[in-house]
């Protein structure tokens, strides 16, 4: 019970991040500052879902399953995202600042 | 030959984990497909043969302890500001000095710094890394925190380079 409590809380963690990691892609003015919360839904976000999901198997051979993934996960997933923001500046995608959006406010461009 | 024996202990262990069903057929299987797998990699001569491997290997559980914290504290930080009716970020991209010997060290230090939202790793040279930051107290947290330490001491002693005794074909 205290189990299923606790499992349910750290799921619900999880889709919080998840959710805040989408808002945030969407929010954010370019690229490199997109993949940041990008990073939370893959790092912290998968990580409460799938420990929650751990008691709920009930199989200890899924449960390791569950852990393998989310090891893989955290090998893979900043793999991807360096491969991603390293393409992107090879090809000379310029970083949004602050002080470059600043100046094309005063330009009146949009 | 100890490490042809890891290799293949890890790669069985694998097999029976994932496949869940413990019949002698199934088994065998497993047995001879991790035994192919070594003799493929000592054939093309694959084998990371370095002794000091898994050097202070000791010391990772309790790096990915502070890691883990380092991760959550970082995404409440990140979240907030995703979350403030006001975007309030200011991004930068600089490099960051880098004491790891090793490529295994380097890769970990360039994960962990991708993996703590806030900080990318983009570049990864020889002494420094190239990080995009959300925001400026991010860099400035990367810079003057101890994750770059940390990193290294996890890393197993420097190694003298070419040993070609006993362990060489």
């Amino acid at each position: 019970m205290i189990l299923e409590i606790i499992s349910w809380i750290s799921i619900a963690i999880g889709a919080f991040f998840v959710l805040v990691g989408g808002i945030g892609i969407l929010r954010m003015p370019d690229l490199f500052t997109r993949m940041h919360p990008a990073g939370i839904t893959d790092s912290v976000g998968a990580g409460f879902i799938l420990l929650g999901l751990l008691p709920q198997s009930g199989d200890w051979l899924v449960s390791v399953k569950l852990a393998l993934i989310f090891v893989f996960l955290l090998f893979t997933s900043p793999v991807a995202t360096h491969a991603l923001a390293h393409a992107a500046l090879l090809d000379g995608l310029k970083p949004w600042t602050k002080a470059r959006d600043k100046t094309r406010d005063k330009d009146g461009a949009p | 030959m100890l490490h042809a024996v890891g290799l293949f202990a890890v790669l069985f262990g694998t097999w029976v984990i994932l496949s869940g069903h413990f019949t002698p057929f199934l088994l065998i299987s497993g047995a001879v497909c991790a035994a192919l797998t070594v003799a493929i990699t000592l054939r093309m001569d694959l084998l990371d043969r370095r002794r000091d491997f898994l050097g202070r290997v000791w010391r990772l559980p309790f790096y990915w302890l502070w890691l883990a914290g380092q991760i959550i504290l970082w995404a409440l930080i990140v979240s907030r500001k995703v979350l403030a009716p006001r975007l309030d970020i200011d991004p930068v991209l600089e490099r960051v000095p880098s004491s790891q010997r090793s490529d295994l060290g380097r890769v970990m230090y360039a994960n962990s710094i991708t993996l703590t939202p806030g900080t990318l790793s983009t570049d990864v040279r020889e002494g420094e890394i190239e990080v995009h930051a959300l925001t400026q107290a991010a860099m400035e947290d990367l810079k003057s925190d101890d994750m770059d330490r940390r990193v290294s001491a996890t890393e197993a002693a420097p190694h003298k380079p070419a040993e070609p005794t006993e362990g060489e074909r």
